[in-house]
């Protein structure tokens, strides 16, 4: 079982903690517990909680890094959860140089877990949350069947990435009066106001009332429509409206909860991970290291930092991006006069002796996201000192590509990699279509096709939630699709967009 | 130590290997790891379930990279992630995976369930024993060396809050004599069985490549079942044309002798080291013989059937003769022994025409779970 730190790590922590507060890093309380690999593996596999619900995936993911372990592939060096107080990880074997390595790197991420604007909203008590789903589960597995509970899970997994990413910071019911009070001031139509009374035939002709009329009356039956405008938080929707028994809404309202909980994580992979690495390797090569640890520092330090040609490494992209933002602004490498210099040995020249850029990483680690972070901070200097290129499938020689190492094409590449996770965007249009109570989703099509069969499959598992027919809106070369799969069959027809 | 997730993990196996949830068997998907065993790239299957989702498909979206290189540059295999990131990276810079690698005791399962095989029906089970001390409890009389020095404080500590001479200020505890206590043990019987293989194979110049290379084949699957079953297995090889002798695994394997077959000679072997080495009451023992059939005389066939009938058979779990084809051999061997000794319980013969043939016949083997 883990423990907790013995002196020698305990007094190791004080030394790096008292460095990382120098920085100026800002952070929930960390407590560190040492584990085997075993157990690192399997808290892993938990993403990171020492208790999850029982389900096969995490086995999954446990056959993944114990094999990848015991055949010397990978190993996890660093685990750390966004709670407050923030748990983390250390492995018994390592030595002390990794340790330190590790607990810099962890206190970066706490950081940017208590200050990014994405995670103001998420649960700093999740340990104990996702204690209590699994106990949650455990029950209605002992209730209903491990079976069923788990063939429930499956499928709701299969939706699991319909959620809204951005849900957590709208809110959601406005206020009720306010809404109230407009409702009732559009349902009477007085047309415009009319200051002589033989003036209102010319103002307000009859024509114009009645089409206000009809604007007010398809308002109202669009308000009707449910839901009333397309929603992308698919599990919400279904969690409201799905006829669904108790234990089924209680297990996807968990899920639902837990995929919110991560969805922070999944926007800002790239800075987080960016920005633990910027700071493990300022504490460390600043102040932590010992000339005798140096060369297992690199070692450690460039494994992590390794890239292959056909995968980003997030850690890698992140702090040199960091590093870049930085010197820029420590140069003063920005604004209207940079931009506008052609000048090339001017620009390498360019200093202007700012000294603002630990000031200006501190600032972006709490604004921005990985979206806005690219899209600010990528310039085409860096994409071609990185060697960033856009890679593809060549169907012709059966094999992947380097396709462009143009600038704009690489950043445009990289944003539509991050919009959305990645993932295709599907909205609830109807819950009501056809007044059959059927289900439409419509996906925003954004030039890539979706994936047939699974999205055949995805809507199988969706009917079975929903109970009647399911239909998604989609498009396949260029050509507007329905899918549909009524619990039986599945079919397709044409449809015009 | 076991842990919360080995529940989990066990059924995930179980449904990658289609034993329960039937339902979830068209997603799993055959995933590798590219890793390094010396040399050598080795490919490490990591089978996952692909769970369905609204996705992209990755070759339809590719993706960003970095790195050097020309536009229009393969990327070499392996080296690409799809984009869930299943398939974890590897270091490997091989353009061929060599191996397939699953630990043997998973082999060994897998290989149980495929063929149904029938767990192995001990022979000596309880016979031979080793015995274990454990500690089992706590007692009041026993020796020094086994005094528990807690137990004996808190007894004393007891005793003296209990007649009221403890002084909390000056905590001095005094055990007494009755305060003293002594670990006690229990020995305990721990059944032990042992089992070995004695392999032997025909090397004479009938045998070829190919004959020799089924015998490898067959011999690593009975080998690994048998491991599986028992701990501590022992394995001898035997080589044999007109003289026996007994060689490592390595010859074994690749020694290619000629000359002219008496079994004989094999079995004569094969005798003398069970009588010298595995006394019956202890050992579960398995001689498997392979051969193309092609023995030097009638006369050298009867020997073997007494040598087997009075000797052997007796001794042993399970014999078991292969018998591989070859272009040379006449077969005729197999037919004297099924004549002979077909009909006793512990004898398995075999006749392994190719390659496919295998399988069935390690099922002729081992499936009577002897």
């Amino acid at each position: 079982m883990p423990k907790s730190l013995t002196p020698r790590l305990a007094a190791l922590n004080e030394e790096i903690l008292g460095y990382a507060r120098e920085f100026g890093l800002d952070f929930f309380e960390t407590v560190f517990e040492v584990v085997t690999y075993d157990e690192m593996n399997m808290v892993a596999s938990y993403g990171g909680f020492p208790n999850r619900y029982p389900h096969w995936r995490w086995g999954m993911e446990y056959e993944q890094l114990s094999k990848g372990y015991e055949y010397g592939i990978s190993k996890i060096y660093e685990l750390v959860i966004n709670n407050d107080p923030c748990y983390a990880y250390l492995l018994e074997s390592n030595a002390d140089v990794d340790q330190k390595l590790v607990m810099a790197h962890v206190y970066g991420h706490c950081d940017f877990f208590k200050n990014n604007f994405s995670f103001r909203h998420t649960n700093r008590r999740m340990i104990d949350e996702m204690a209590n789903h699994a106990t949650r589960v455990r029950r209605w597995i002992d209730k209903i069947g491990v079976e069923k509970v788990e063939d429930f899970i499956d499928r709701t997994l299969s939706l699991e990435n319909l959620i809204d990413q951005h849900a957590p910071h709208i809110r959601r019911n406005p206020d009720p009066k306010r809404a109230e009070d407009e409702a009732k001031a559009n349902e009477r139509v007085e047309g415009f106001k009319v200051g002589r009374e033989y003036m209102r035939g010319f103002i307000n002709p009859s024509e114009f009332l009645d089409s206000q009329r009809k604007k007010v009356e398809d308002e109202k039956q669009r308000s009707k429509k449910f839901p009333e405008r397309p929603q992308r938080d698919v599990l919400y929707f279904l969690l409201e409206h799905a006829p669904l028994e108790p234990w089924e809404a209680d297990i996807l309202s968990i899920l639902r909860d837990e995929a919110y909980y991560f969805a922070p994580q999944g926007q800002t992979k790239i800075m987080n991970e960016g920005w633990a690495s910027y700071w493990h390797s300022t504490i460390m090569t600043r102040r932590a290291l010992k000339d005798e640890e140096i060369i297992d520092y690199a070692d450690r330090h460039s494994g992590t930092m390794g890239t292959r040609p056909g995968a980003l490494n997030p850690y890698k992209l992140g702090i040199e991006l960091w590093r870049d933002i930085e010197e820029r602004w420590n140069k003063g490498r920005f604004g209207k006069e940079w931009d506008e210099c052609d000048d090339l040995r001017a620009r390498g020249a360019w200093d202007k002796k700012l000294g603002a850029g630990r000031e200006k990483i501190f600032e972006v680690r709490k604004h921005y996201n990985d979206i806005t972070f690219i899209d600010t901070f990528l310039t085409p200097e860096f994409a071609i000192e990185q060697k960033l290129f856009v890679y593809g499938f060549n169907d012709k020689r059966n094999s992947w590509e380097i396709l462009d190492r143009e600038f704009r094409k690489v950043k445009a590449k990289l944003l539509q990699g991050l919009t959305n996770f990645g993932q295709p965007i599907i909205e609830v249009v109807d819950g009501n279509f056809e007044n059959r109570s059927e289900l439409l989703l419509a996906h925003k099509h954004d030039g890539q096709d979706l994936k047939g069969d699974y999205a055949r499959e995805t809507l199988r598992n969706l009917q079975s939630l929903w109970r009647r027919p399911v239909n998604i809106v989609t498009r396949y070369d260029g050509k507007g699709v329905m899918l549909r799969y009524d619990g039986q069959n599945h079919s397709e027809k044409k449809v015009d967009l | 130590m076991s842990l919360k997730i080995h529940q989990d993990h066990s059924r995930f196996k179980a449904i990658v290997r289609g034993k329960i949830k039937a339902n979830l068997r068209k997603y799993v998907q055959k995933g590798e790891m590219l890793g390094k065993k010396g040399k050598d790239a080795i490919s490490i299957p990591i089978p996952f379930i692909d769970i369905p989702r609204f996705k992209y498909g990755h070759k339809e979206q590719g993706g960003v990279g970095q790195g050097d290189g020309e536009v229009g540059q393969t990327l070499g295999p392996g080296q690409v992630q799809p984009g869930d990131g299943h398939g974890q990276a590897g270091q490997g810079e091989g353009d061929h995976a060599l191996e397939v690698d699953v630990t043997l005791d998973e082999l060994a399962q897998i290989l149980g369930e495929e063929l149904q095989l029938p767990n192995i029906e001990r022979r000596h089970n309880e016979k031979i024993v080793t015995q274990k001390i454990k500690y089992t409890g706590i007692n009041t009389t026993g020796p020094e060396s086994l005094r528990h020095f807690k137990r004996t404080f808190k007894q004393a500590l007891k005793r003296q809050i209990a007649t009221g001479t403890y002084d909390p200020k000056k905590p001095v505890i005094i055990p007494t004599r009755e305060d003293r206590r002594y670990r006690s043990y229990k020995l305990q019987d721990l059944p032990e069985t042992n089992a070995v293989i004695i392999y032997m194979m025909d090397v004479s110049g009938s045998m070829g490549d190919e004959q020799k290379e089924i015998v490898r084949i067959e011999s690593f699957w009975l080998d690994t079942w048998l491991r599986h079953q028992y701990k501590g297995l022992e394995s001898r090889y035997i080589i044999h044309d007109a003289v026996a002798r007994e060689v490592d695994r390595e010859t074994f394997f690749h020694t290619r002798e000629s000359g002219g077959t008496m079994i004989s000679s094999a079995y004569k072997l094969c005798r003398d080291i069970i009588a010298a080495d595995y006394p019956k009451s202890a050992w579960n023992i398995y001689p498997f013989h392979f051969s193309d059939g092609d023995n030097w005389s009638a006369d050298d066939t009867r020997q073997c059937i007494d040598m087997l009938k009075n000797d052997v058979l007796p001794n042993v779990n399970q014999f078991a003769y292969g018998q591989v084809e070859s272009p040379y051999g006449s077969g005729q061997f197999i037919k004297d022994l099924r004549e002979a000794v077909g009909d006793q319980n512990n004898v398995s013969l075999s006749e392994i025409a190719d390659k496919d043939a295998i399988y069935n016949s390690i099922k002729d083997f081992l499936g009577k779970g002897r």
